[in-house]
């Protein structure tokens, strides 16, 4: 018999900001709704492994999209006379569009680097709307690191050259093959889309004078970091976490910069006892019951 | 020296790192502490390693961190911060000059070159 997996691809359409999108989703199990943000310049495949994880489809509703302009999520119309350009508004807006279009309650939103950046602003904007947030590789600002003007422009390959940026930041014991899967996904993106949600992750996000009015008896806040994370470091999420008062932190030793993607088994080893936790304090306002 | 020595035969016997590399031509400096080492590259292979100190010779790109860093960048399993040229740059603990476009273009590459003497950690230690 061929395998098939359990997760199932869609689409959706629903305005941003004026302009209507196709919105390309995934989604594997029943439950608490779990919204998963890809990481900036890669798309939603990046969290394969967790919708074919029984642990989690068992009482949570595992679901990743990718952002416009990434994998399987056309552009807007007219996208050829612009330079695309991410931000914290537009971000925040499609995120929750897209949780408001599936009519989605109490989602818990787990989101990646950007992704991790994000669901602090959702926390802080978004409270009453959500159940947790999850920052990967998360915190209010990070150091940057190299010049975004590289990555493009025509006499540098853009997929090579952001795959080749970021294929450090992982663990060096994370397995080759799936280290390299992340980097596909870099290497298949769009030209000047990293770049472009680079805006929002270097220019137009620096939290570090808001995050102390993340309220998390409204809306919980866990980061979880990778001890292997240059880019968002260790030293960034505990920073980040003791600015927010009841945030938790967990430093995640032997992982990366792309925990989900990088190495799920040791991911998930960290990840369920967080998923679980959210069960425990947060039922039966949905999807209550045990993993298990 | 002794594992940048390796060098050629480490890059030159990995066919898919050649071929990564073979629109490459140029010459590199390796600068371990007080050492420098000059690497000239021609299409992807690695044709010449020597040992400085050189008068008056440039290069395309050069690296240069302490030999502490280079030590923890060479481990098998690097400790975090050291697993990547730019975490270490980063750190403030290794400097990257020279031709940034030809680095740039061929990252993966100069990446993979910089972390080949990896494969020999565990039998020399010494760099």
């Amino acid at each position: 018999m061929p395998e098939i997996e359990p997760m199932v691809g869609r689409y959706i359409h629903f305005p941003v900001d004026g302009t209507n999108y196709r919105i390309y989703f995934e989604e594997a199990g029943q439950g608490i709704p779990l919204v998963c943000l890809h990481t900036a310049g890669s798309d939603a495949r990046q969290y394969r492994h967790l919708m074919n994880d029984s642990s989690l489809t068992g009482c949570y509703r595992v679901i990743a999209f990718d952002l416009p302009w990434h994998g399987k999520s056309n552009p807007p119309v007219g996208f050829q006379h612009r330079e695309y350009r991410l931000t914290t508004r537009h971000y925040t807006n499609t995120v929750m569009n897209f949780c408001r279009a599936l009519e989605l309650e109490q989602p818990v939103v787990m989101g990646c680097s950007m992704g991790g950046r994000i669901v602090l602003e959702l926390a802080l904007r978004h409270a009453d709307e959500l159940r947790a947030v999850i920052g990967l590789e998360s915190a209010d600002y990070q150091e940057p690191w190299y010049d975004t003007a590289w990555l493009h422009r025509p006499d540098v390959h853009g997929g090579e050259v952001c795959a080749a940026l970021v294929s450090g930041n992982m663990g060096p014991r994370s397995p080759d093959e799936y280290r390299w899967e992340t980097l596909w996904g870099y290497m298949q993106g769009g030209p000047g889309v990293f770049k472009g949600d680079l805006y929002f992750y270097r220019v137009d996000s620096d939290l570090r004078e808001r995050v102390a009015g993340i309220d998390t008896s409204r809306c919980a806040v866990y980061i979880m970091t990778g001890e292997y994370d240059f880019s968002c470091t260790p030293e960034d999420a505990l920073r980040t976490g003791k600015n927010i008062p009841g945030a938790k932190v967990i430093i995640m030793e032997g992982l990366g910069h792309f925990p989900m993607s990088e190495n799920p088994e040791l991911f998930r080893k960290y990840l369920l006892p967080v998923l679980d936790e959210i069960v425990e304090n947060t039922s039966p306002r949905q999807g209550s019951g045990g993993r298990r | 020296m002794i594992l940048i020595k390796h060098l050629p035969e480490l890059v030159n016997n990995d066919e898919a790192l050649v071929r990564r590399g073979r629109f490459v031509t140029g010459e590199i400096k390796i600068v371990v502490g007080d050492d420098e080492y000059w690497v000239g590259i021609k299409e992807g292979r690695v044709v010449a390693v020597e040992r400085g100190p050189f008068l008056m010779r440039s290069c395309d790109i050069a690296f240069r961190a302490s030999a502490e860093a280079w030590a923890k960048f060479w481990e098998r399993y690097p400790p975090p911060g050291y697993q990547d040229i730019f975490g270490m740059t980063k750190r403030g603990e290794a400097e990257v000059s020279g031709d940034w476009r030809l680095f740039m273009q061929n990252l993966q590459y100069f990446k993979d070159l910089l972390q080949a003497p990896r494969r020999l950690a565990g039998e020399e230690c010494d760099a």
